[in-house]
């Protein structure tokens, strides 16, 4: 085959190219082949990926490309790409489109069934769009699972001169990605979502709360607002780029920073919902919740409600990161035990050790053990072993892994990254972090000069024991978690006290009885 | 401050007053225009918003990418996050701390959302990845 009658499909998603897509599509071209640039289909281990009718080829370097064009390459063809085990074994419903579609198309996304939920929502009017939304049984995905329907039946029931939605696409979560595929490979959704619930509730307005780290991201939805204006109008929205904080993906974090404020927490009540965005009632609702009202539209709730378990309705996007082989975007419904995603479709460890532990929910999520393996993907079977779901990130981590280390950074990264706003997150983390230093030192902290003067009599009077550090770390961990304002100082505990629950051996402390930690 | 770039900052302040909560805009934009964010760009900035000089330096200081000097050395941001360590960047620390010495400034970032083929960097707006001691050096060699 001439190589200008050929079709090459590479994804042009952020992670396709800092894996050096753009350079193998250039080398294509050079070779007089046409590039398309897709989103990506999410097999991040074989990015970047190259489609050519259908067959894929991955991970390809440009020095792959004479063989691809010459038939060859068999040692990188892993065959037909929508028939790969990894995509074949998933439900995919907010990534349908993924490594399908042209990103910024609009006859790409008219022709796989886009702008059908807003046309749906505009026919059956604003109550029955909200009913919908309800009845889907959808939980808010950036990590509390919320039901999205009621947030959104209170602010259509508050009365106000001006509604906000405001989407938080603050995902600052380490092993998680989903967001970004959103906004990169499938923007129109999510603008399309962000319109429907407008016109649901009644808003004009609406904010992306995008953060910094992702450029490509903000370039993308820059450019799909533009060129779907005019088909989500009156509705008009805007991206707003974050500044390099952490704490703002908690929404009202995320609020004052978008009003150009430090981004502090806010305590609730007001519930956002009422008091929002500049004071007004304001949705505020994660990229995946978003992103999957759409469908939920077009399709109908209860074709959405079908796919789950228990309270967990509908599918969610689940990130494979970390020490992971087979890593990706694997969307799936709810009920899905950890072993199979860990051992059957993530393949283990990338580098062949045995699995130690995995972190899922992100830096606020427990660490889970492999004897924990057999709890299914749900938010109550999470929430009942002390763990969360939270944005679905999950990070694998092989037997070299110093536990301990990792509570450590827990609390460091709540030291670095706290808003200040309430003690026990901003002094207890960095107590937290000194007071693991000291046990992993094996230095417990001795008596200090105002310690023994005499009149502290009822200061202690030995040195603190290795056991004696262990009870007052579980103390502030017990303080951080009833004391924060929010989710960061609150959460910060679940990885530290799962670390020193499942592995007390790397904290020098031999195991206890389960009631006494935690 | 000299007159052209107060004049600049005049026009970058004009760009986003008309806007819902135009500070942080307004920030970025003289953070990538002059590279930082000067006491003389505060003052200015909390003249024409009506905020106290305190409130424009609050903001200024919370945020992560605002800064108040301008970077002496070039930038190379390394991804310390959970998944990043899992994937082996911990070890890859020191030998980049030697190579960047003092023409080029590691600073560490939490998260670049390409968690699966860590470890990761990010230079200006450009991403890196499956970053092992080798390539790393060579980014940080193409820096200095």
């Amino acid at each position: 085959m001439a190589p200008e009658t050929i079709k090459i499909r590479i994804s042009d998603d952020a992670l396709a190219i800092a894996c050096g897509a753009d350079e193998v599509a250039e080398a294509f071209e050079k070779a007089g082949a046409t590039v398309e640039r897709v989103s990506s289909w999410g097999m991040q281990w074989l990015e970047p990926l190259v489609e050519i009718e259908g067959i894929g080829f991955g991970p390809a370097t440009p020095a792959d490309v004479p063989a691809i064009l010459a038939g060859g390459a068999d040692d990188i063809r892993i065959g037909p790409v929508a028939a790969h085990p990894f995509i074949a074994k998933q439900q995919r419903l907010t990534f349908a489109r993924a490594g399908k579609t042209r990103p910024l198309s609009l006859e790409d996304y008219a022709a796989t069934g886009g702008w059908k939920g807003l046309s749906r929502a505009r026919e059956i009017g604003p109550e029955a769009t909200v009913e919908e939304v309800l009845a889907s049984g959808l939980r808010g995905r950036g990590g509390a699972g919320f039901p999205t329907g009621i947030k959104w039946r209170t602010v259509a029931g508050a009365r106000a001169d001006q509604k906000y939605i405001v989407c938080n696409a603050d995902e600052g979560d380490s092993a998680t990605f989903a967001d970004r595929m959103v906004m990169e490979g499938d923007p129109y959704m999510l603008i399309e979502g962000m319109a429907i619930a407008g016109f649901a509730v009644g808003a004009t307005r609406g904010y992306i709360y995008c953060r910094s780290e992702y450029p490509h991201a903000i370039a993308k939805l820059e450019a799909a607002i533009r060129a779907s204006a005019r088909i989500v109008a009156p509705f008009v929205l805007e991206v707003r780029e974050g500044a390099g904080a952490y704490v703002c993906g908690e929404e009202t974090s995320l609020l004052n920073s978008l009003e150009g404020k430090r981004g502090e927490v806010r305590a609730k009540p007001p519930i956002p919902a009422l008091e929002g965005l500049f004071g007004k009632p304001t949705i505020v609702n994660n990229v995946l919740s978003l992103a999957a009202v759409p469908t939920i539209l077009a399709e109908g709730a209860k074709a959405y409600a079908d796919y789950g378990m228990g309270r967990s309705r509908g599918t969610m996007p689940i990130q494979l990161a970390g020490n992971i082989r087979h890593g990706g975007l694997f969307e799936t419904a709810f009920g899905i035990t950890l072993g199979e995603l860990v051992n059957e479709i993530g393949g283990g460890t990338q580098s062949g050790r045995p699995v130690k532990g995995v972190q899922v929910g992100g830096p606020l999520g427990a660490y889970l053990a492999p004897d924990q393996f057999d709890i299914p993907f749900d938010y109550e079977a999470y929430a009942a072993v002390d763990a969360l779901i939270g944005h679905g990130g999950i990070t694998v981590f092989d037997d070299t892994v110093d536990m301990a280390d990792m509570a450590r950074f827990a609390m460091e990264f709540c030291a670095a990254e706290s808003c200040g706003k309430c003690t026990p997150c901003r002094i207890g983390s960095t107590r937290g972090k000194e007071l693991i230093d000291r046990i992993l030192a094996r230095a417990p902290r001795g008596r200090d000069t105002v310690e023994t003067l005499p009149q502290m009599h009822n200061a202690p009077r030995t040195t603190r024991s290795l056991e004696d550090e262990i009870v007052l770390l579980e103390d502030l961990c017990e303080t951080m978690k009833f004391g924060s304002l929010c989710a960061l100082g609150g959460f910060t505990p679940y990885p530290v006290m799962s670390a020193l629950k499942h592995w007390p051996e790397d904290f020098g402390v031999k195991a206890r009885q389960p009631e006494t930690v935690g | 401050m000299a007159d052209g770039q107060s004049a600049r900052l005049d026009e970058i302040i004009a760009d986003h007053i008309g806007r819902e909560g135009p500070l942080l805009p307004i920030l970025h934009d003289v953070q990538s225009t002059f590279g930082h964010v000067s006491e003389e760009a505060k003052r200015q900035i909390a003249k024409a918003l009506n905020l106290t000089r305190a409130e424009v330096h609050g903001v200024v200081s919370f945020y992560h990418d605002f800064k108040s000097a301008p970077a002496e050395k070039p930038v190379l941001k390394l991804c310390r996050a959970e998944a990043c360590k899992a994937r082996g960047v911990e070890a890859l620390v020191a030998d980049a701390q030697a190579a960047a010495g003092d023409r080029v400034a590691i600073e560490t970032i939490y998260c670049l959302g390409l968690c699966s083929v860590g470890p990761n960097a990010m230079i200006g707006k450009s991403v890196h990845a499956r970053l092992d001691g080798a390539k790393l050096d060579a980014l940080i060699r193409e820096l200095a």
